[in-house]
C-alpha cells in the first residue's frame, strides 16, 4: 500500500486539507476568546498578586530598608531615599498611586505623603530625617516604613489577605482584621446564602414546570417553552425595573395585599431595595436556567417507567421519589450548579433593587472597579468567586460525575 | 360476536379469573378503538391478543392494566369490577415493551422495588428476588444495572420483576418485540416453560402469528378494534371463520366468488368458470360474495379422478424446492398466485413449469367466508 502511504503526507490529502479548514474556521473563535476573555482573566489574576507601582517608584527607599531590622526607627540613608524619590514621583506624577497604595495598608499616610512631597521642594539638605519629621510626625512612627515595605512587593498575598478579611502585621504575622473592619468574610457568606436561597426556589419553581412541559402534548410544550423563555427575551433592565413597579411599597403586590386586608396601610411590606427584592428578582431572572436543563433530562423520560412503577404497586409519592426523582437528578445538579454559579456572581438585579442591604459580593467588585480604584482587591475578590465556582464544579464532578450533567 | 356465541370461551362463573363484557373505548368520542370487547379467561390460561398495529390490542391491555379507562362496558378480575381500582391496587405483573426497568437500580434493586412498596423485609426479599433471578435463569446479575445487559437478558429481568410479587395474573405487551429472530424463539419457549410452572395466568400482546401459536392456550385476533375470532391456534388455523384469520394465520389461496346455491352447511361458488363446493361458514344466501380459502397443503396436484370434490384445471408458472416441500405456484380460477405445497414425502411426478395439470380439494378443506376483497393474497 504505497499509494496510500505516500497519500498520508500528500499536503493535497483531502482528510488533511479538511482538518486544515477547520482549524482555519474555528481560528477566529479562538482568537476572540483569547483577547475578550482569557487574557482579561488572566490580567485580572495577575493583578490581584502583582503590584509594581510602589517598587517602581521608590526602588532607593526599598534598598535601605532592606538593611532596617524592623526595631524601631531605619537609618538615615533610608530617610534620604524617600525624601529624593518622593519629590521625583510628585514630578512623574505617579505620587498620588503610590500615596493611595501606601495609605490602604496605613491610613493617613495619603496626605501625609501628598504634604511631604510639597514641602520637600523647600528643603535643600540634610540631615534628612530632622526635616521629615518637622514636616511630619508620621516619619517617626515605624508604622509608616512597614507600611512602605509592605507595599514595595512586587507580588503580594496583600489584595487576598484583604479579601478575606486578614492582614499582615508589621512583625510579618497573619492576623485577622478587627471586627468592625471585616466586610469581605460576611458578605461572602451572605453572597453564598443568598445564592443558595434563589436556587432552592428556582427548583421549587421550576421542576414542577419543566415536568408539565416535558410531558405535555407537543403543540402545548411549545407555547409553555416559549413562556418561559420569554424572560430571556426582554431586557434585564425592563423585568428589574418591572419587579420595582410591583414591589415597591406603593406598588402593585402592596396595594392588592392592602385591599385583601392581608396588611394595614401602614403596614406595607419593604419588598424592595432589600434583600428580599434581590432574591425575588433573581429568582425570576434565573428560573429559564433551571427549567431549561430539568425539562430536557425529563423528557427523555418515558411514561412508561411511572406505569410500570404503579404496576409494580407504587403509589404516586413512590413512585416518583423511587423512579422518577432519581432519574432528573442530572438535570437538577446541572439546573442547581448553573443558577448557583450565576447567582453568586450576579451584579445588576442587586445593584438595582437590593437597597443597601441586598448587596452580594459582586457589588463590592463593582465598588472596587469604579469608585475606590483598587483593582487590586476587586481582582482578588474576583479569583475568590472563581475559585469557588471551580471548587463548586469539582465537588459535582466527583459527587455525580460532570458526564451526567445535562444542560439540554 | 359475544363470549357465550363464539363456543370456545367458558361460562363465566368459578374459574374464571378476567372477564370483558361489552368494552368499547374511544379516545376522541368518535371513532371507536376497541368496539364490545368480550372474553372471559380461565384461571392458569394463556391468551393471546393477536392483531396488527391499530387493531386495538395494546388498548385491551392497557384497560385491564388500569392505565386506560374503558369508555363503556365492565371488565371484572376475579368477579370484581376493576372500574375504581387504580393500576397498583390491581396486583397485576406487567411486562412493558420496552422493558421498562428503571435504569438507576440495580437488577436486585428492580426485583425489589415491588417487595419494598408492599412492606416486605429484607430478608423476605432477599429469598424472593433470587428465586425470581433463579426463574429466568439470571442468578448472578443481581449487581448488573439493565444498560450492562444484553437485550435477552433485560428482558428476563422485566419477566422477574413482573413476577416477583406473585401476581395471579400477568400482562405482557409485545415484550419480544425488541430482541433478534433467535432469541425471540429461545424466549417463547422461555415464557412458555414458565407459565407452565408458575401456573399464573397470562394475557399476551403480539402482532407476530407464531409467537401467539407457539405460547397461547387461546388467542383473540383483533381487527380494528373489532373481535374476528377467539380460538385455540390449531383451531383458528383449521377453521378460520372469518376471511380476516384465514389470511392473518398462515398462509391460504383467497378465491373471491358468488354463492350459487346453498345446501345446509356446504355452498356451491361462482369464480369466474369453475364452480366449487365449499363448507358454508360465513352465513350466506345465494347471490352473496363470499372469500373461499384453501390451505396450499391441503390441495393435490393431478389427484386420481373423483376422489376431491372440487378439481380445477391450472397451469404451472413456478416450481421452488424448499426442502420440506415443493411450493408450486400456478394459474387457476382466475387467480395468477395459486399456491400449492407438496410435502416431500409423496413425490412430484416430474411437473415442470409450463404443465398443464389438474388440481383438487376436498370440500371440507374449502371454506366460504365473508367477503374481504382487500389485504394482501
Amino acid at each position: 500500500m504505497t499509494k496510500a502511504g505516500g497519500a498520508r503526507t500528500n499536503p493535497a490529502d483531502p482528510a488533511r486539507r479538511n482538518r486544515l479548514r477547520a482549524v482555519g474556521l474555528v481560528l477566529p473563535l479562538l482568537v476572540f476568546i483569547l483577547i475578550t476573555f482569557i487574557a482579561p482573566l488572566a490580567t485580572m489574576l495577575v493583578r490581584s498578586v502583582h503590584d509594581p507601582v510602589v517598587a517602581d517608584a521608590m526602588p532607593g527607599t526599598l534598598a535601605a530598608l532592606s538593611e532596617w531590622d524592623g526595631e524601631g526607627l531605619p537609618d538615615e540613608s533610608a530617610y534620604e531615599a524617600v525624601a529624593r524619590e518622593l519629590v521625583e514621583a510628585r514630578e512623574a506624577r505617579t505620587l498620588g498611586q503610590v500615596a493611595g497604595r501606601v495609605n490602604r495598608v496605613q491610613s493617613g499616610l495619603r496626605s501625609v505623603f501628598t504634604r511631604s512631597a510639597r514641602s520637600l521642594r523647600d528643603v535643600t539638605g540634610g540631615p534628612w530625617r530632622d526635616a521629615l519629621e518637622e514636616i511630619d510626625e508620621a516619619w517617626a512612627d515605624a508604622a509608616t516604613w512597614h507600611a512602605i515595605r509592605a507595599t514595595g512587593q512586587r507580588f503580594t498575598a496583600r489584595h487576598y489577605l484583604n479579601a478575606v478579611d486578614m492582614q499582615r502585621l508589621p512583625d510579618g504575622s497573619i492576623a485577622a482584621q478587627p471586627e468592625e473592619r471585616r466586610i469581605y468574610l460576611p458578605l461572602l457568606w451572605r453572597t453564598l446564602v443568598v445564592s443558595a436561597v434563589i436556587t432552592v426556589f428556582c427548583l421549587l419553581l421550576g421542576y414542577p414546570v419543566a415536568h408539565l412541559i416535558a410531558h405535555a402534548p407537543e403543540r402545548r410544550a411549545n407555547l409553555l417553552l416559549a413562556l418561559v423563555l420569554v424572560p430571556f427575551w426582554t431586557s434585564l433592565l425592563v423585568r428589574t425595573t418591572a419587579w420595582i413597579v410591583l414591589l415597591q411599597t406603593q406598588g402593585v403586590a402592596n396595594d392588592l395585599l392592602v385591599a385583601l386586608g392581608l396588611v394595614g396601610e401602614d403596614g406595607r411590606l419593604a419588598m424592595i431595595y432589600n434583600m428580599t427584592g434581590t432574591i425575588i428578582a433573581m429568582t425570576h431572572v434565573l428560573l429559564p436556567f433551571m427549567v431549561l436543563p430539568l425539562y430536557s433530562v425529563m423528557r427523555a423520560i418515558p411514561p412508561q417507567y411511572m406505569n410500570a412503577a404503579a404496576s409494580l404497586g407504587a403509589g404516586p409519592a413512590q413512585a416518583f421519589f423511587r423512579v422518577y426523582w432519581p432519574q432528573t437528578l442530572p438535570g437538577v445538579g446541572a439546573g442547581s450548579l448553573l443558577v448557583f454559579i450565576l447567582a453568586i456572581g450576579y451584579y445588576i438585579t442587586p445593584a438595582l433593587v437590593g437597597g443597601s442591604s441586598g448587596q452580594l459580593i459582586s457589588n463590592m467588585v463593582a465598588y472596587h472597579m469604579q469608585t475606590s480604584l483598587n483593582w487590586g482587591l476587586a481582582a482578588a475578590l474576583g479569583g475568590i468567586l472563581l475559585a469557588g465556582v471551580l471548587v463548586l464544579y469539582l465537588l459535582y464532578d466527583r459527587l455525580v460525575g460532570i458526564e451526567r450533567l445535562s444542560l439540554g | 360476536m359475544t363470549a357465550a356465541e363464539d363456543g370456545t370461551s367458558p361460562a363465566s362463573g368459578g374459574d374464571a379469573r378476567v372477564e370483558f363484557e361489552g368494552v368499547d373505548k374511544s379516545y376522541d368520542g368518535r371513532t371507536l378503538v376497541v368496539e364490545d370487547f368480550n372474553l372471559t379467561i380461565r384461571k392458569g390460561e394463556f391468551v393471546t391478543l393477536l392483531g396488527p398495529s391499530g387493531s386495538g390490542k395494546t388498548t385491551i391491555l392497557m384497560m385491564l392494566a388500569g392505565f386506560q379507562t374503558p369508555t363503556a362496558g365492565t371488565i371484572r378480575i376475579d368477579g370484581r369490577s376493576v372500574e375504581d381500582l387504580p393500576p397498583r391496587r390491581r396486583g397485576i405483573g406487567m411486562v412493558f415493551q420496552n422493558y421498562a426497568l428503571f435504569p438507576h437500580m440495580t437488577v436486585g434493586r428492580n426485583l425489589a422495588f415491588p417487595l419494598e412498596v408492599r412492606g416486605l423485609n429484607a430478608e423476605e426479599r432477599q429469598e424472593r428476588v433470587e428465586r425470581a433471578l433463579q426463574l429466568v435463569r439470571l442468578e448472578g446479575l443481581e449487581d448488573r444495572r439493565p444498560g450492562q445487559l444484553s437485550g435477552g437478558q433485560q428482558q428476563r429481568v422485566a419477566i422477574a420483576r413482573a413476577l416477583v410479587f406473585e401476581p395471579d395474573l400477568v400482562l405482557m405487551d409485545e415484550p419480544l418485540g425488541a430482541l433478534d429472530r433467535s432469541l425471540r424463539e429461545e424466549m417463547q419457549y422461555e415464557i412458555r416453560r414458565i407459565h407452565q410452572e408458575l401456573a399464573v395466568t397470562v394475557v399476551y400482546v403480539t402482532h407476530d402469528q407464531q409467537e401467539a401459536m407457539v405460547m397461547s392456550d387461546r388467542i383473540a385476533v383483533l381487527k380494528e378494534g373489532v373481535v374476528e375470532q377467539i380460538a385455540p391456534p390449531e383451531a383458528l388455523y383449521e377453521e378460520p371463520e372469518r376471511a380476516f384469520v384465514a389470511r392473518f394465520i398462515g398462509e391460504n389461496n383467497r378465491l373471491h366468488g358468488r354463492v350459487v346455491t346453498v345446501d345446509g352447511d356446504l355452498c356451491e361458488v361462482e369464480t369466474g368458470r369453475e364452480r366449487i363446493r365449499a363448507l358454508r361458514i360465513a352465513d350466506c344466501e345465494a347471490g352473496d360474495r363470499v372469500t373461499l380459502s384453501i390451505r396450499p397443503e391441503r390441495i393435490a396436484v393431478n389427484p386420481e379422478p373423483g376422489v376431491y370434490g372440487n378439481q380445477v384445471g391450472a397451469s404451472i408458472r413456478d416450481l421452488s424446492f424448499l426442502g420440506d416441500h415443493l411450493r408450486v405456484r400456478m394459474d387457476a380460477c382466475g387467480r395468477e398466485d395459486f399456491i400449492a405445497k407438496i410435502p416431500n414425502i409423496v413425490g412430484h411426478g416430474g411437473i415442470l413449469v409450463g404443465d398443464t395439470v389438474r388440481v383438487g380439494w376436498t370440500v371440507t378443506d374449502c371454506r366460504a367466508l365473508n367477503f374481504e376483497e382487500k389485504g394482501p393474497h
